[in-house]
Protein backbone atom coordinates (compact mmCIF):
# COMPACT_ATOMS: atom_id res chain seq x y z
CA UNK A 1 0.00 0.00 0.00
CA UNK A 2 2.81 2.34 0.89
CA UNK A 3 4.40 1.68 -2.47
CA UNK A 4 1.21 2.57 -4.30
CA UNK A 5 1.15 5.89 -2.49
CA UNK A 6 4.79 6.61 -3.33
CA UNK A 7 4.34 5.62 -6.96
CA UNK A 8 1.11 7.59 -7.37
CA UNK A 9 2.73 10.71 -5.95
CA UNK A 10 5.60 10.47 -8.38
CA UNK A 11 3.28 9.81 -11.31
CA UNK A 12 1.11 12.81 -10.45
CA UNK A 13 4.16 15.00 -10.13
CA UNK A 14 5.29 13.77 -13.54
CA UNK A 15 1.93 14.76 -15.01
CA UNK A 16 2.03 18.26 -13.61
CA UNK A 17 5.64 18.86 -14.61
CA UNK A 18 4.82 18.23 -18.22
CA UNK A 19 3.70 21.18 -20.34
CA UNK A 20 1.35 18.85 -22.22
CA UNK A 21 -0.79 18.59 -19.11
CA UNK A 22 -1.47 22.30 -19.11
CA UNK A 23 -2.17 22.41 -22.82
CA UNK A 24 -4.74 19.65 -22.34
CA UNK A 25 -6.26 21.44 -19.37
CA UNK A 26 -6.67 24.70 -21.17
CA UNK A 27 -8.08 23.11 -24.31
CA UNK A 28 -10.45 20.98 -22.29
CA UNK A 29 -11.76 23.88 -20.25
CA UNK A 30 -12.22 26.04 -23.31
CA UNK A 31 -14.42 23.36 -24.85
CA UNK A 32 -16.32 22.82 -21.63
CA UNK A 33 -16.91 26.52 -21.29
CA UNK A 34 -18.28 26.66 -24.79
CA UNK A 35 -20.56 23.69 -24.19
CA UNK A 36 -21.86 25.29 -21.03
CA UNK A 37 -22.56 28.51 -22.86
CA UNK A 38 -24.33 26.88 -25.82
CA UNK A 39 -26.35 24.56 -23.61
CA UNK A 40 -27.64 27.52 -21.69
CA UNK A 41 -28.80 29.06 -24.96
CA UNK A 42 -30.71 25.90 -25.86
CA UNK A 43 -32.43 25.27 -22.61
CA UNK A 44 -32.74 27.28 -19.49
CA UNK A 45 -34.41 24.71 -17.34
CA UNK A 46 -33.12 22.52 -14.56
CA UNK A 47 -31.77 19.95 -16.99
CA UNK A 48 -29.20 22.19 -18.61
CA UNK A 49 -26.23 20.45 -17.08
CA UNK A 50 -27.37 17.17 -18.56
CA UNK A 51 -26.47 18.37 -22.03
CA UNK A 52 -23.23 19.91 -20.87
CA UNK A 53 -22.19 16.68 -19.28
CA UNK A 54 -22.98 14.70 -22.39
CA UNK A 55 -20.73 16.96 -24.37
CA UNK A 56 -18.02 16.84 -21.74
CA UNK A 57 -18.32 13.05 -21.92
CA UNK A 58 -17.49 13.11 -25.61
CA UNK A 59 -14.61 15.44 -24.98
CA UNK A 60 -13.16 13.14 -22.38
CA UNK A 61 -13.29 10.40 -25.00
CA UNK A 62 -10.70 12.42 -26.86
CA UNK A 63 -8.76 13.58 -23.81
CA UNK A 64 -8.46 10.22 -22.05
CA UNK A 65 -6.09 8.66 -24.60
CA UNK A 66 -3.85 11.68 -24.27
CA UNK A 67 -3.74 11.28 -20.53
CA UNK A 68 -2.83 7.61 -20.60
CA UNK A 69 -0.55 7.43 -23.61
CA UNK A 70 2.65 8.05 -21.73
CA UNK A 71 1.93 5.90 -18.67
CA UNK A 72 3.75 2.75 -19.66
CA UNK A 73 4.90 3.48 -23.17
CA UNK A 74 7.35 6.10 -21.94
CA UNK A 75 8.80 3.89 -19.22
CA UNK A 76 9.51 1.26 -21.79
CA UNK A 77 11.00 3.62 -24.29
CA UNK A 78 13.25 5.50 -21.87
CA UNK A 79 14.39 2.35 -20.10
CA UNK A 80 13.12 3.45 -16.69
CA UNK A 81 10.99 0.31 -16.63
CA UNK A 82 14.20 -1.62 -16.06
CA UNK A 83 14.83 0.25 -12.84
CA UNK A 84 11.19 0.24 -11.85
CA UNK A 85 10.76 -3.49 -12.15
CA UNK A 86 14.03 -4.30 -10.39
CA UNK A 87 12.79 -2.54 -7.27
CA UNK A 88 10.86 -4.67 -4.77
CA UNK A 89 7.39 -3.73 -6.04
CA UNK A 90 4.74 -5.77 -7.79
CA UNK A 91 3.27 -5.18 -11.22
CA UNK A 92 -0.12 -4.69 -9.63
CA UNK A 93 1.23 -1.84 -7.51
CA UNK A 94 2.63 -0.20 -10.62
CA UNK A 95 -0.61 -0.51 -12.60
CA UNK A 96 -2.88 0.61 -9.80
CA UNK A 97 -0.73 3.61 -8.96
CA UNK A 98 -0.55 4.73 -12.58
CA UNK A 99 -4.28 4.38 -12.91
CA UNK A 100 -5.04 6.32 -9.76
CA UNK A 101 -2.71 9.08 -10.89
CA UNK A 102 -4.47 9.29 -14.26
CA UNK A 103 -7.88 9.40 -12.60
CA UNK A 104 -6.73 12.06 -10.14
CA UNK A 105 -5.36 14.08 -13.00
CA UNK A 106 -8.63 13.88 -14.89
CA UNK A 107 -10.56 14.87 -11.78
CA UNK A 108 -8.36 17.92 -11.42
CA UNK A 109 -9.18 18.75 -15.04
CA UNK A 110 -12.90 18.91 -14.39
CA UNK A 111 -12.59 20.61 -11.01
CA UNK A 112 -12.74 24.10 -12.55
CA UNK A 113 -16.14 23.22 -14.04
CA UNK A 114 -17.46 23.59 -10.51
CA UNK A 115 -17.62 27.22 -11.52
CA UNK A 116 -20.58 26.36 -13.76
CA UNK A 117 -22.41 24.78 -10.87
CA UNK A 118 -21.76 27.81 -8.71
CA UNK A 119 -23.11 30.07 -11.42
CA UNK A 120 -26.21 27.92 -11.85
CA UNK A 121 -26.86 27.81 -8.14
CA UNK A 122 -26.48 31.56 -7.88
CA UNK A 123 -28.62 32.48 -10.81
CA UNK A 124 -31.01 29.60 -11.12
CA UNK A 125 -32.58 26.64 -9.50
CA UNK A 126 -30.69 23.59 -10.65
CA UNK A 127 -31.40 20.04 -9.67
CA UNK A 128 -28.35 19.44 -7.51
CA UNK A 129 -28.98 15.72 -7.23
CA UNK A 130 -28.85 15.33 -10.99
CA UNK A 131 -25.70 17.41 -11.15
CA UNK A 132 -23.93 15.29 -8.59
CA UNK A 133 -24.96 12.03 -10.20
CA UNK A 134 -24.00 13.46 -13.57
CA UNK A 135 -20.49 14.16 -12.37
CA UNK A 136 -20.25 10.75 -10.74
CA UNK A 137 -21.24 9.29 -14.09
CA UNK A 138 -18.66 11.38 -15.88
CA UNK A 139 -15.89 10.23 -13.59
CA UNK A 140 -16.98 6.59 -13.84
CA UNK A 141 -17.17 6.78 -17.59
CA UNK A 142 -13.81 8.42 -17.94
CA UNK A 143 -12.51 5.89 -15.44
CA UNK A 144 -13.42 3.25 -17.99
CA UNK A 145 -11.67 5.19 -20.77
CA UNK A 146 -8.54 5.59 -18.69
CA UNK A 147 -8.37 1.90 -17.86
CA UNK A 148 -8.55 1.04 -21.55
CA UNK A 149 -5.90 3.66 -22.28
CA UNK A 150 -3.60 2.23 -19.64
CA UNK A 151 -4.02 -1.22 -21.12
CA UNK A 152 -3.09 -0.03 -24.58
CA UNK A 153 -0.13 1.90 -23.18
CA UNK A 154 1.12 -1.31 -21.63
CA UNK A 155 1.16 -2.98 -25.03
CA UNK A 156 3.45 -0.60 -26.84
CA UNK A 157 6.50 1.54 -26.32
CA UNK A 158 5.35 4.16 -28.81
CA UNK A 159 3.12 6.87 -27.37
CA UNK A 160 1.63 7.85 -30.71
CA UNK A 161 0.55 4.30 -31.40
CA UNK A 162 -0.91 4.13 -27.90
CA UNK A 163 -2.98 7.27 -28.30
CA UNK A 164 -4.32 6.29 -31.71
CA UNK A 165 -5.26 2.75 -30.77
CA UNK A 166 -6.91 3.88 -27.54
CA UNK A 167 -8.90 6.45 -29.42
CA UNK A 168 -10.05 3.88 -31.97
CA UNK A 169 -11.08 1.47 -29.23
CA UNK A 170 -13.01 4.15 -27.41
CA UNK A 171 -14.76 5.17 -30.61
CA UNK A 172 -15.75 1.57 -31.18
CA UNK A 173 -17.04 1.41 -27.64
CA UNK A 174 -19.14 4.47 -28.26
CA UNK A 175 -20.49 3.42 -31.64
CA UNK A 176 -21.19 -0.14 -30.62
CA UNK A 177 -24.00 1.04 -28.41
CA UNK A 178 -25.83 2.25 -31.48
CA UNK A 179 -25.03 -0.89 -33.48
CA UNK A 180 -27.86 -2.50 -31.58
CA UNK A 181 -30.29 -0.54 -33.71
CA UNK A 182 -29.47 -2.75 -36.69
CA UNK A 183 -30.91 -5.79 -35.06
CA UNK A 184 -34.57 -6.73 -34.93
CA UNK A 185 -33.94 -9.20 -32.17
CA UNK A 186 -34.53 -7.57 -28.80
CA UNK A 187 -31.83 -9.59 -27.13
CA UNK A 188 -29.07 -8.51 -29.49
CA UNK A 189 -30.27 -4.95 -29.24
CA UNK A 190 -29.86 -4.96 -25.52
CA UNK A 191 -26.50 -6.77 -25.61
CA UNK A 192 -25.02 -4.10 -27.83
CA UNK A 193 -26.60 -1.34 -25.83
CA UNK A 194 -25.10 -2.76 -22.66
CA UNK A 195 -21.61 -3.05 -24.08
CA UNK A 196 -21.62 0.50 -25.40
CA UNK A 197 -20.40 3.29 -23.17
CA UNK A 198 -22.91 6.03 -23.38
CA UNK A 199 -26.00 4.14 -22.52
CA UNK A 200 -24.64 3.80 -19.02
CA UNK A 201 -23.77 7.42 -18.87
CA UNK A 202 -27.36 8.34 -19.66
CA UNK A 203 -28.91 7.31 -16.38
CA UNK A 204 -26.22 9.12 -14.41
CA UNK A 205 -27.03 12.28 -16.26
CA UNK A 206 -30.71 11.93 -15.59
CA UNK A 207 -30.03 11.89 -11.90
CA UNK A 208 -30.18 8.16 -11.46
CA UNK A 209 -27.28 6.30 -9.92
CA UNK A 210 -28.07 2.82 -11.09
CA UNK A 211 -26.13 -0.02 -9.55
CA UNK A 212 -26.06 -1.79 -12.90
CA UNK A 213 -24.20 1.12 -14.43
CA UNK A 214 -21.82 1.34 -11.50
CA UNK A 215 -21.20 -2.36 -11.81
CA UNK A 216 -20.52 -2.03 -15.52
CA UNK A 217 -17.99 0.71 -14.93
CA UNK A 218 -16.27 -0.99 -12.02
CA UNK A 219 -16.05 -4.36 -13.68
CA UNK A 220 -14.73 -2.91 -16.93
CA UNK A 221 -12.09 -0.93 -15.04
CA UNK A 222 -11.01 -3.93 -13.01
CA UNK A 223 -10.92 -6.05 -16.14
CA UNK A 224 -8.62 -3.72 -18.02
CA UNK A 225 -6.40 -3.11 -15.01
CA UNK A 226 -6.08 -6.86 -14.61
CA UNK A 227 -5.16 -7.22 -18.27
CA UNK A 228 -2.59 -4.43 -17.99
CA UNK A 229 -1.00 -6.09 -15.00
CA UNK A 230 -0.78 -9.36 -16.87
CA UNK A 231 0.75 -7.71 -19.91
CA UNK A 232 3.36 -6.09 -17.69
CA UNK A 233 4.15 -9.42 -16.08
CA UNK A 234 4.35 -11.19 -19.40
CA UNK A 235 7.12 -8.88 -20.52
CA UNK A 236 9.45 -10.83 -18.30
CA UNK A 237 8.95 -13.98 -20.23
CA UNK A 238 9.31 -12.67 -23.71
CA UNK B 1 25.63 -15.57 -2.56
CA UNK B 2 24.85 -16.10 -6.21
CA UNK B 3 24.37 -19.53 -7.73
CA UNK B 4 23.67 -19.97 -11.39
CA UNK B 5 22.97 -23.38 -12.89
CA UNK B 6 22.45 -24.13 -16.53
CA UNK B 7 21.03 -20.70 -17.23
CA UNK B 8 19.80 -20.10 -20.75
CA UNK B 9 17.86 -17.38 -22.49
CA UNK B 10 16.51 -17.44 -25.99
CA UNK B 11 14.92 -14.51 -27.76
CA UNK B 12 12.98 -16.07 -30.59
CA UNK B 13 15.55 -18.07 -32.47
CA UNK B 14 18.53 -16.28 -30.99
CA UNK B 15 20.28 -17.78 -27.99
CA UNK B 16 21.66 -14.95 -25.91
CA UNK B 17 22.73 -17.03 -22.94
CA UNK B 18 23.64 -20.65 -23.43
CA UNK B 19 23.71 -22.95 -20.44
CA UNK B 20 25.98 -21.04 -18.08
CA UNK B 21 26.88 -22.19 -14.61
CA UNK B 22 28.85 -20.27 -12.03
CA UNK B 23 28.72 -19.01 -8.50
CA UNK B 24 29.79 -15.91 -6.66
CA UNK B 25 30.76 -15.96 -3.01
CA UNK B 26 29.98 -13.30 -0.46
CA UNK B 27 32.00 -10.08 -0.75
CA UNK B 28 33.67 -11.15 -3.99
CA UNK B 29 34.11 -8.71 -6.82
CA UNK B 30 33.53 -10.64 -10.01
CA UNK B 31 34.11 -9.24 -13.46
CA UNK B 32 31.92 -10.29 -16.35
CA UNK B 33 34.08 -9.81 -19.34
CA UNK B 34 33.05 -10.29 -22.90
CA UNK B 35 32.76 -8.75 -26.33
CA UNK B 36 29.66 -6.74 -27.13
CA UNK B 37 26.67 -8.96 -27.60
CA UNK B 38 28.18 -11.79 -25.58
CA UNK B 39 25.26 -12.02 -23.18
CA UNK B 40 26.57 -10.05 -20.20
CA UNK B 41 23.64 -7.64 -19.95
CA UNK B 42 21.10 -10.41 -20.52
CA UNK B 43 22.65 -12.44 -17.71
CA UNK B 44 22.52 -9.42 -15.44
CA UNK B 45 18.91 -8.81 -16.31
CA UNK B 46 18.06 -12.36 -15.36
CA UNK B 47 19.94 -12.10 -12.08
CA UNK B 48 18.24 -8.83 -11.17
CA UNK B 49 14.90 -10.47 -11.87
CA UNK B 50 14.06 -8.16 -14.74
CA UNK B 51 13.58 -10.99 -17.21
CA UNK B 52 13.05 -14.68 -16.68
CA UNK B 53 15.39 -17.37 -18.04
CA UNK B 54 14.27 -19.80 -20.72
CA UNK B 55 15.95 -22.62 -18.86
CA UNK B 56 18.08 -23.18 -15.80
CA UNK B 57 18.07 -21.72 -12.37
CA UNK B 58 19.58 -18.79 -10.53
CA UNK B 59 19.48 -18.01 -6.85
CA UNK B 60 20.57 -14.90 -5.04
CA UNK B 61 21.18 -15.19 -1.30
CA UNK B 62 19.24 -18.43 -1.49
CA UNK B 63 16.20 -16.92 -3.21
CA UNK B 64 15.21 -18.03 -6.68
CA UNK B 65 15.13 -15.13 -9.15
CA UNK B 66 11.84 -16.26 -10.63
CA UNK B 67 9.94 -17.68 -7.69
CA UNK B 68 11.08 -15.30 -5.00
CA UNK B 69 11.55 -12.29 -7.18
CA UNK B 70 10.53 -9.76 -4.54
CA UNK B 71 13.01 -11.10 -2.01
CA UNK B 72 15.75 -11.03 -4.60
CA UNK B 73 14.98 -7.45 -5.53
CA UNK B 74 15.13 -6.36 -1.91
CA UNK B 75 18.71 -7.53 -1.73
CA UNK B 76 20.16 -6.16 -4.90
CA UNK B 77 21.22 -2.83 -6.30
CA UNK B 78 21.36 -2.45 -10.06
CA UNK B 79 22.94 0.11 -12.32
CA UNK B 80 21.87 -0.67 -15.90
CA UNK B 81 24.09 0.19 -18.82
CA UNK B 82 21.77 2.87 -20.13
CA UNK B 83 21.47 4.63 -16.73
CA UNK B 84 17.78 5.44 -17.17
CA UNK B 85 16.23 8.26 -15.18
CA UNK B 86 13.04 10.24 -14.82
CA UNK B 87 13.96 13.40 -16.62
CA UNK B 88 11.76 15.73 -14.66
CA UNK B 89 12.91 14.75 -11.18
CA UNK B 90 15.61 16.35 -9.10
CA UNK B 91 18.52 14.31 -7.78
CA UNK B 92 17.62 14.28 -4.10
CA UNK B 93 13.92 13.81 -4.86
CA UNK B 94 14.73 10.84 -7.06
CA UNK B 95 16.96 9.16 -4.51
CA UNK B 96 14.33 9.66 -1.81
CA UNK B 97 11.70 8.17 -4.11
CA UNK B 98 13.81 5.09 -4.78
CA UNK B 99 14.67 4.82 -1.10
CA UNK B 100 10.97 4.69 -0.26
CA UNK B 101 10.30 2.03 -2.87
CA UNK B 102 13.15 -0.07 -1.60
CA UNK B 103 11.93 0.03 1.94
CA UNK B 104 14.48 2.29 3.60
CA UNK B 105 12.78 3.15 6.91
CA UNK B 106 11.49 6.69 7.19
CA UNK B 107 13.60 7.46 10.22
CA UNK B 108 16.89 6.87 8.49
CA UNK B 109 15.88 7.86 4.98
CA UNK B 110 16.99 11.47 4.99
CA UNK B 111 20.34 10.83 6.65
CA UNK B 112 21.02 7.84 4.49
CA UNK B 113 20.23 9.85 1.36
CA UNK B 114 22.62 12.60 2.40
CA UNK B 115 25.30 10.03 3.18
CA UNK B 116 24.96 8.34 -0.16
CA UNK B 117 24.87 11.60 -2.12
CA UNK B 118 28.05 12.63 -0.33
CA UNK B 119 29.76 9.32 -0.99
CA UNK B 120 28.96 9.37 -4.69
CA UNK B 121 30.01 13.00 -4.90
CA UNK B 122 26.69 14.30 -6.15
CA UNK B 123 25.76 16.32 -3.09
CA UNK B 124 26.56 19.59 -4.83
CA UNK B 125 23.99 18.88 -7.56
CA UNK B 126 21.28 17.45 -5.34
CA UNK B 127 18.78 20.13 -6.31
CA UNK B 128 19.39 19.96 -10.00
CA UNK B 129 17.03 18.29 -12.44
CA UNK B 130 18.57 15.03 -13.58
CA UNK B 131 18.17 15.69 -17.27
CA UNK B 132 20.39 18.75 -16.92
CA UNK B 133 23.33 16.78 -15.54
CA UNK B 134 26.26 15.51 -17.54
CA UNK B 135 26.67 11.81 -18.15
CA UNK B 136 29.28 11.48 -15.44
CA UNK B 137 27.01 12.97 -12.83
CA UNK B 138 24.05 10.93 -13.98
CA UNK B 139 26.05 7.77 -13.66
CA UNK B 140 27.01 8.68 -10.13
CA UNK B 141 23.38 9.39 -9.32
CA UNK B 142 22.61 5.94 -10.70
CA UNK B 143 25.25 4.46 -8.45
CA UNK B 144 23.83 6.33 -5.48
CA UNK B 145 20.41 4.91 -6.31
CA UNK B 146 21.86 1.41 -6.46
CA UNK B 147 23.40 1.58 -2.99
CA UNK B 148 20.73 3.64 -1.22
CA UNK B 149 19.24 0.67 0.58
CA UNK B 150 22.63 -0.88 1.33
CA UNK B 151 22.01 -4.09 -0.58
CA UNK B 152 24.36 -7.03 -0.05
CA UNK B 153 24.76 -7.49 -3.79
CA UNK B 154 25.43 -4.92 -6.50
CA UNK B 155 25.10 -5.40 -10.22
CA UNK B 156 26.95 -2.78 -12.21
CA UNK B 157 26.62 -2.88 -15.98
CA UNK B 158 29.45 -0.93 -17.57
CA UNK B 159 29.70 1.59 -14.72
CA UNK B 160 32.50 3.67 -16.19
CA UNK B 161 31.47 3.78 -19.80
CA UNK B 162 31.43 7.29 -21.20
CA UNK B 163 33.13 8.91 -18.26
CA UNK B 164 36.20 11.11 -18.44
CA UNK B 165 39.46 9.77 -16.94
CA UNK B 166 39.01 11.74 -13.75
CA UNK B 167 35.51 10.44 -13.18
CA UNK B 168 36.58 6.92 -14.11
CA UNK B 169 39.23 7.01 -11.44
CA UNK B 170 36.77 8.23 -8.82
CA UNK B 171 34.14 5.69 -9.77
CA UNK B 172 36.64 2.86 -9.63
CA UNK B 173 37.81 3.96 -6.21
CA UNK B 174 34.25 4.02 -5.04
CA UNK B 175 33.65 0.53 -6.39
CA UNK B 176 36.76 -0.73 -4.70
CA UNK B 177 35.57 0.78 -1.44
CA UNK B 178 32.13 -0.76 -1.87
CA UNK B 179 33.75 -4.11 -2.56
CA UNK B 180 34.84 -4.31 1.03
CA UNK B 181 31.27 -4.60 2.23
CA UNK B 182 29.26 -5.79 -0.74
CA UNK B 183 29.29 -8.56 -3.27
CA UNK B 184 29.75 -6.94 -6.65
CA UNK B 185 29.17 -8.26 -10.14
CA UNK B 186 30.73 -5.90 -12.61
CA UNK B 187 30.15 -6.17 -16.32
CA UNK B 188 32.59 -4.46 -18.59
CA UNK B 189 34.76 -4.70 -21.63
CA UNK B 190 37.38 -2.36 -20.27
CA UNK B 191 40.13 -4.80 -19.38
CA UNK B 192 42.28 -2.61 -17.14
CA UNK B 193 39.18 -2.07 -15.03
CA UNK B 194 38.87 -5.79 -14.44
CA UNK B 195 42.54 -6.06 -13.57
CA UNK B 196 42.17 -3.21 -11.14
CA UNK B 197 38.97 -4.15 -9.38
CA UNK B 198 38.10 -7.81 -9.64
CA UNK B 199 39.20 -10.86 -7.71
CA UNK B 200 37.68 -13.20 -10.24
CA UNK B 201 36.89 -13.02 -13.89
CA UNK B 202 34.23 -14.74 -15.94
CA UNK B 203 34.76 -14.40 -19.65
CA UNK B 204 31.56 -14.73 -21.62
CA UNK B 205 31.59 -15.25 -25.34
CA UNK B 206 28.56 -15.90 -27.55
CA UNK B 207 26.42 -16.70 -24.54
CA UNK B 208 28.78 -19.26 -23.06
CA UNK B 209 31.41 -19.07 -20.39
CA UNK B 210 34.73 -19.19 -22.17
CA UNK B 211 36.91 -18.93 -19.10
CA UNK B 212 36.36 -18.51 -15.41
CA UNK B 213 39.12 -18.15 -12.88
CA UNK B 214 40.86 -16.03 -10.35
CA UNK B 215 42.56 -13.17 -12.09
CA UNK B 216 46.04 -14.32 -11.21
CA UNK B 217 45.45 -17.78 -12.57
CA UNK B 218 44.19 -16.43 -15.83
CA UNK B 219 47.18 -14.30 -16.57
CA UNK B 220 49.79 -16.90 -16.10
CA UNK B 221 51.44 -17.01 -19.41
CA UNK B 222 54.94 -15.84 -19.20
CA UNK B 223 57.25 -14.97 -21.96
CA UNK B 224 60.98 -14.44 -22.13
CA UNK B 225 62.27 -11.92 -24.60
CA UNK B 226 65.85 -12.18 -25.79
CA UNK B 227 67.96 -10.14 -28.09
CA UNK B 228 70.69 -12.54 -29.04
CA UNK B 229 73.46 -12.88 -31.62
CA UNK B 230 74.39 -16.22 -33.03
CA UNK B 231 73.44 -18.95 -35.49
CA UNK B 232 69.66 -19.06 -35.39
CA UNK B 233 69.06 -22.75 -35.89
CA UNK B 234 71.52 -23.68 -33.13
CA UNK B 235 69.95 -21.23 -30.77
CA UNK B 236 66.52 -22.50 -31.66
CA UNK B 237 67.41 -26.12 -31.05
CA UNK B 238 69.22 -25.38 -27.82
CA UNK B 239 66.41 -23.41 -26.37
CA UNK B 240 63.68 -25.80 -27.46
CA UNK B 241 65.47 -28.56 -25.60
CA UNK B 242 64.78 -26.84 -22.29
CA UNK B 243 61.79 -28.33 -20.52
CA UNK B 244 58.94 -25.89 -20.25
CA UNK B 245 59.66 -24.02 -23.44
CA UNK B 246 56.46 -24.07 -25.46
CA UNK B 247 57.42 -22.13 -28.51
CA UNK B 248 59.89 -19.73 -29.97
CA UNK B 249 59.23 -16.99 -32.43
CA UNK B 250 61.80 -14.79 -33.96
CA UNK B 251 62.22 -11.47 -35.65
CA UNK B 252 65.61 -10.78 -37.06
CA UNK B 253 67.40 -7.51 -37.49
CA UNK B 254 70.80 -8.65 -38.67
CA UNK B 255 72.83 -9.73 -36.83
CA UNK B 256 70.57 -9.64 -33.77
CA UNK B 257 67.65 -11.96 -33.33
CA UNK B 258 64.67 -10.87 -31.26
CA UNK B 259 63.35 -14.06 -29.76
CA UNK B 260 60.11 -14.49 -27.91
CA UNK B 261 60.08 -17.68 -25.91
CA UNK B 262 56.70 -18.86 -24.71
CA UNK B 263 56.75 -20.68 -21.43
CA UNK B 264 54.19 -23.37 -20.79
CA UNK B 265 51.64 -22.85 -18.02
CA UNK B 266 52.39 -24.85 -14.95
CA UNK B 267 49.55 -27.18 -15.73
CA UNK B 268 50.89 -27.84 -19.22
CA UNK B 269 54.23 -29.05 -17.93
CA UNK B 270 55.03 -32.71 -18.45
CA UNK B 271 54.76 -34.72 -15.31
CA UNK B 272 57.95 -34.92 -13.36
CA UNK B 273 59.41 -31.57 -14.30
CA UNK B 274 60.21 -29.43 -11.32
CA UNK B 275 57.24 -27.08 -11.18
CA UNK B 276 59.00 -24.14 -9.61
CA UNK B 277 62.14 -24.33 -11.58
CA UNK B 278 63.04 -21.04 -12.95
CA UNK B 279 63.43 -21.46 -16.64
CA UNK B 280 65.40 -18.30 -16.88
CA UNK B 281 68.37 -19.97 -15.20
CA UNK B 282 68.28 -22.79 -17.72
CA UNK B 283 68.14 -20.35 -20.60
CA UNK B 284 71.00 -18.37 -19.21
CA UNK B 285 73.13 -21.46 -18.88
CA UNK B 286 72.46 -22.50 -22.43
CA UNK B 287 73.44 -19.11 -23.73
CA UNK B 288 76.56 -18.96 -21.59
CA UNK B 289 77.62 -22.46 -22.52
CA UNK B 290 77.33 -21.67 -26.20
CA UNK B 291 78.95 -18.28 -25.90
CA UNK B 292 76.28 -16.37 -27.78
CA UNK B 293 76.17 -12.62 -27.38
CA UNK B 294 73.19 -11.32 -25.42
CA UNK B 295 72.03 -7.75 -25.07
CA UNK B 296 68.50 -8.06 -23.71
CA UNK B 297 66.87 -10.58 -21.44
CA UNK B 298 63.51 -9.85 -19.90
CA UNK B 299 60.40 -11.68 -18.83
CA UNK B 300 56.91 -10.56 -19.62
CA UNK B 301 53.55 -11.53 -18.33
CA UNK B 302 50.77 -11.73 -20.82
CA UNK B 303 48.13 -9.11 -20.27
CA UNK B 304 44.50 -9.82 -19.73
CA UNK B 305 43.89 -8.26 -23.09
CA UNK B 306 45.96 -10.86 -24.86
CA UNK B 307 44.27 -13.65 -22.92
CA UNK B 308 40.90 -12.21 -23.68
CA UNK B 309 41.52 -11.93 -27.41
CA UNK B 310 43.03 -15.37 -27.47
CA UNK B 311 40.08 -16.91 -25.68
CA UNK B 312 37.41 -15.13 -27.58
CA UNK B 313 38.82 -15.83 -30.99
CA UNK B 314 39.38 -19.46 -30.32
CA UNK B 315 36.04 -20.49 -31.74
Amino acid sequence: MKNIFTLTRRELAAYFYSPLAYVIMVAFLIFCGYFFYSSLRWSSDATVLRYVLELIGFTSLIIAPMITMRLLAEEKKSGTLELLMTAPITETEVIVSKYIAALFFFTSLILPTAAYIILLVKWGNPDLGAIISGYVGLICLTGVFLSIGLFVSSLTSNQIVAVIITFILLLIGWVIGYAGEFFQNEMWKSVFKYVGFFDHFDSFRKGLIDSRDLFYCLSTIVFFLFLSSRVLESRRWR
Amino acid sequence: MIQVEGLSKKFGGFTAVDNITFSVADKEIVGFLGPNGAGKTTTMRILTSFIAPSAGKATIAGFDVVRDSLEVRRRIGYLPESVPFYSEMRVKEYILFRAKLKGVPAKTRKTRTDEVLERCRVKDVEHKIISTLSKGYRQRVGLAEAIIHNPPILFLDEPTIGLDPHQIKQTRELIKELGQNHTIVLSTHILPEVEMLCNRVIIIHRGRIAAMDKLDNLIKEHRIKLEIKGPLSDIDNALRSIAGVKGISCATEEPWHNLTIEIADEKDQPAGSPANRDIREAIYHKIKDNGWMLREFRSEQSTLEEMFIKITTRE
